[in-house]
């Protein structure tokens, strides 16, 4: 497990991280959520005792990261946003060093490279100069060289950054299959990426904590995320907008009722709503002996979790 | 020490494969026997003369070479971000900057080894002893890691190589030139910085002219470690930043 408390960062003067505080548990795949800047990078480099945090302390399965950052680094492997290569090394050079550098003997390095090699592609490049592979099998080096070690816990920043689309499907399946074996942290400001290769998000603006849990969790913690859209055919008389949203208002659950708009030969009304009441609306409505011609709910997906919190985050500062 | 060794043979690796690393050999070896030919040899000379004169110019190519192999060292590694492999790994600091350290003075000894053909042609024309030319190497072997060690921190402190080469290059001729500073001062400053001085006292009077003097050893010896110290002490500094 890892457990982070009150982690902050500044650079010089400057805030870039916290005090946020988290935990992480065995075997989850855990995603960092957030905008550019947010903070992502300064906790995955942190988590990986790449620096040190101005606060707060850290505990990698049962150590002090800041007291023991030798016996973390043992058990951790990380690919940083610009994969840390030596462009004069071949694949299978290279992948020894780092693993000899992880405090692994030289049989075995040579017994875990097929391994590694077969497990990231990179079987048929392992003889090439790293200088001149692509950039998606460079990727792929880098996820290599974090694995090698075996690694109980793998911090991936950015993994598809600069992938092209079959690249970024590549690296997906790849992290799914890396997710059997590792505790796995990842960073991305792509919604997508982190919804499919996740359990768990963490949600970070402005160097702040914004939100964590499933992306169920998340998007089922603000009432104003579900959203209930009644259309409704006009009924005869005066001020029939007006007596329709009386209607809707008055039914539990509804917070609010927006300004109607004309659809398919009847009034449309979006419902902010703190739970799924659709029963609710279609009992009111034809209780109110109104002409119900469609009603759609929505749970909010991610992204609008995601924009909810960031923009809170910056209407907040 | 294994994280040493580890380290040092990559490094060492990156110093034989690299164009640059050889291009630099050349050139300077290149320069060494223009120097040899044109300027020592000159004239009819005392063997020994000769002899001084070579280490004379030769110390100048051991620092150069110091700086050329070592500016890139750390700073390089910073800005390829390939640095970050060596900082997450269960490596000290000492340990980087030491195998580092160690490859690049192995290709600076590979270096000199090379010019060795000069001192033998005087040895074989004159009469110099095998010695003094021992001495002499060993002078250049210690200018050239502390010129060496001076180019290892300035790398740990800059990002940018140039950068890095440029405060090297400054740090490397203020402690060259220290002696014509304590020459316009009074004792006991003067004392102290003709101390200091990297070259004039502790190479010209001493190795230059076959002359082993411990204090020269353990003067070359300190400022190597030193400058190593600092480069240590910046890239910890660094991760607090």
């Amino acid at each position: 497990m890892i457990r982070a408390s009150n982690l902050s960062k500044f650079y010089g003067g400057k805030h870039a991280l916290g005090p946020v505080s988290f935990e992480i548990n065995d075997g989850e795949a855990v995603g960092f959520l957030g905008l550019n800047g947010a903070g992502k990078t300064t906790a995955l480099r942190i988590l990986a005792c790449d620096l040190r945090p101005s606060g707060g302390t850290i505990d990698v399965g049962g150590v002090d990261a800041i007291a023991e950052p030798h016996e973390v680094r043992k058990r951790i492997g990380f690919l940083p946003e610009n994969p840390p290569l030596y462009q004069d090394m071949n694949v299978i050079d290279y992948l020894r060093f780092a693993g000899e550098l992880r405090g692994m003997t030289g049989p075995q390095v040579k017994k875990r490279m097929p391994d590694v090699l077969e497990l990231t592609d990179l079987t048929s490049v392992k003889d090439d100069l790293i200088g001149t592979l692509s950039h998606g099998f460079r990727q792929r080096v880098g996820v290599a060289q974090a694995i090698i070690h075996q690694p109980k816990f793998l911090i991936l920043d950015e993994p598809t950054r600069g992938l092209d689309p079959v690249q970024i499907v590549e690296m997906r399946n790849l992290i799914h299959d890396l997710k059997q074996n590792h505790t796995v942290l990842i960073s991305s400001h792509i919604l997508t990426e982190i919804s499919q290769t996740c359990d768990r998000l963490l949600i970070l603006g402005k160097g702040k904590l914004l939100g964590a849990g499933s992306e169920h969790d998340l998007a089922a913690s603000e009432s104003e995320i579900r959203a209930v859209t009644v259309t409704v055919r006009p009924p005869q008389g005066d001020d029939p907008k007006g007596r329709i949203k009386k209607v809707l208002e008055a039914i539990e659950g509804v917070k609010s009722v927006a300004e109607p708009f004309e659809q398919g030969g009847g009034l449309s009304f979006a419902l902010s709503t703190t739970k799924d009441c659709r029963a609710e609306v279609s009992r009111g409505v034809v209780e109110a002996k109104l002409d119900l011609i469609k009603l759609d709910y929505s749970r909010s997906e991610l992204e609008n979790t995601f924009i909810r919190l960031v923009g809170g985050a910056d209407a907040s500062n | 020490m294994r994280a040493i060794s580890i380290i040092y043979r990559r490094e060492l690796g990156a110093y034989l494969r690299s164009t640059f690393a050889w291009a630099i050999a050349a050139m300077l070896l290149l320069v060494d026997g223009i120097l040899f030919q044109g300027y020592a040899m000159q004239g009819e000379q005392l063997s020994a003369i000769v002899l001084e004169r070579f280490f004379y110019f030769s110390s100048g190519v051991s620092m150069a070479a110091g700086l050329l192999l070592s500016f890139r060292l750390i700073s390089e590694e910073r800005q390829t971000h390939s640095l970050v492999l060596l900082n997450t790994s269960p490596v000290r600091d000492v340990e980087i900057v030491l195998g580092k350290f160690f490859a690049a003075l192995t290709f600076l000894a590979v270096l000199l080894a090379l010019s060795f053909y000069m001192p033998l042609l005087i040895k074989v024309n004159g009469k110099i002893t095998m010695m003094q030319v021992l001495v002499g190497y060993f002078g250049l072997f210690l200018i050239g890691a502390a010129a060496l060690a001076i180019g290892t921190f300035a790398s740990s402190l800059a990002r940018n190589q140039l950068v890095a080469g440029v405060v090297a290059l400054v740090i490397l001729f203020v402690m060259v030139l220290l002696f014509l500073f304590a020459k316009k001062l009074d004792a006991p400053v003067r004392d102290v910085l003709q101390e200091l001085d990297l070259w004039w006292i502790h190479f010209q009077n001493g190795f230059m002219r076959g002359v082993l003097n411990l204090k020269d050893v353990v003067y070359y010896v300190a400022v190597t470690y030193f400058f190593l110290l600092l480069a240590v002490k910046t890239l910890e500094a660094k991760r607090w930043q």
